[in-house]
């Protein structure tokens, strides 16, 4: 056992909801099991207590393959229309990045920039790669694989700042035949894509990081 | 449910709350009094165990009576005026929910009314029943429920980026437009800052904080 215990050596196990410490018997295979068969309650919250989240990289693999499948017709179909007297323009997400950087508005274009692209690549790229050195059981630099995903969790719901944008327009500019801002389809994707990146993170288990080969410690 | 019991048993013996598991690594840890402005932070994986709590119960109620005051007001009062030629349209967050809905992006509206009206709200009628009932150290009738489902809402509340939105809606539509800023945006700004300070507060420790009831 190394200078730093974990629970699962010591035959305890935290409730993911109120943070109760319960004792275990160290090795029973139902706190392994995939959520169906509840061996064990939190005696204070009665949430289902497991050693990891159940199913954790079939879900996350899961959840983030439709999130990424969602986040092509996000970015490929235009997310808003707007339309004026002679004059209909579709805009697709990078088109309107694009115009507030052109229209003056850098350091906007700067921020949305970052919360439609971005931050959805990052969760992309940064939950693939917790997923797969994770089922590898990598000792590759855990403590900064730890920081991303805490990073990735925080970050997540800002990208929906393009869904209430394209939101508040629509409710705004309606000026009868003269100027009008329609919702498109590609919004819709992207509400979703973001919702379903946030449930993937959600279902990835932090704690299996740490679960390999133990090397650096 | 008979298996459910046992386990209640053996856990008996275990002092619940002397022992911290890092919940991003599994790390036990002897758990310790905090001072003042200290967070603990897990050794292995630097995530964050516990911080203190500086504000009291009363102050905590206090301060999310004011953010379900700005939370109304950030409701119903509009949020930006746009003009044309003279024509003027404003509209409150229900009138933006509506409008997508009506405008077919059905997905968008329940989206929205979930994130940034019925969840906040359900998360400040909770917290503010817990805390009331915290305040002379009971739990208040349905605490675990409450407790529980206060945990599940966790991240899905997004007033604060609903804010950076509007002011990008705002940035947008000023090349078009006469905009102006109607009070709803200021509540906004103002719920904002409340929201920080109440991300900054673990309501976890309402746990230890109120005594069970005896039975």
């Amino acid at each position: 056992m190394s200078a730093l215990p974990r629970a699962s050596e010591l035959g305890l196990i935290a409730c993911p909801v109120c943070g109760l410490v319960c004792r275990t018997v160290v090795g029973d295979e139902r706190l392994d099991g995939d959520g169906i068969d509840d061996a064990m309650a939190c005696p204070r919250c009665n949430t289902t207590l497991k050693r990891r989240k159940p199913n954790s990289y079939m879900r996350t693999w899961a959840l983030l393959i439709a999130a990424f499948l969602l986040y092509i017709p996000a970015n490929l179909l235009p997310i808003m229309r707007t339309a004026s007297l002679n004059d209909i323009d579709d805009n697709t997400i990078i088109s309107g990045v694009v115009e507030l950087w052109v229209k003056g508005s850098p350091g906007l274009a700067v921020i949305v920039f970052t919360a439609s692209i971005v931050v959805p690549m990052l969760k992309f790229f940064a939950l693939s790669m917790l997923l797969v050195t994770s089922q590898r059981g990598s000792g590759w630099a855990r403590v900064q694989r730890a920081r991303l995903f805490r990073l990735v969790e925080f970050i997540g719901y800002w990208s929906m700042l393009d869904v209430f944008v394209v939101a508040l327009l629509t409710a705004l500019v309606r000026f009868s035949v003269l100027s009008r801002v329609e919702p498109l389809p590609g919004v819709i994707f992207f509400g979703l894509t973001v919702v379903l990146t946030m449930f993937a993170s959600m279902s990835f288990d932090p704690r299996l990081i740490w679960d390999g080969r133990d090397t650096d410690d | 449910m008979f298996r459910r019991h046992q386990a209640h048993h053996r856990m008996g013996k275990a002092s619940p709350t002397s022992l911290l598991i890092c919940e991003q690594c599994d790390t036990v840890y002897r758990r310790r009094l905090l001072a003042r402005g200290e967070v603990a932070r897990c050794l292995r994986c630097t995530a964050e165990l516990e911080r203190h709590r500086p504000l009291s119960v009363n102050s905590l109620l206090a301060l999310l009576l004011t953010a379900m005051i700005v939370f109304m007001q950030a409701n119903i009062w509009p949020i930006v005026t746009l003009g044309l030629n003279g024509q003027y349209r404003a509209t409150t967050l229900w009138g933006m929910i509506i409008t997508m809905w009506q405008q077919d992006a059905q997905v968008v509206s329940v989206l929205a009314a979930c994130t940034l009206f019925f969840f906040p709200m359900a998360k400040m009628l909770m917290m503010g029943w817990l805390l009331w009932f915290a305040r002379s150290g009971r739990r208040a009738p349905g605490f675990v429920p409450l407790m529980v489902g206060l945990h599940r809402i966790g991240p899905w509340t997004m007033s604060e980026v609903f804010v950076l939105g509007a002011l990008v809606a705002i940035v947008k539509a000023h090349t078009y437009f006469e905009v102006t800023a109607d009070p709803g945006i200021y509540a906004y700004a103002a719920l904002t800052l409340l929201i920080t300070i109440f991300s900054g507060v673990d309501l976890r420790l309402l746990w230890d904080e109120t005594a069970e009831p005896v039975q």
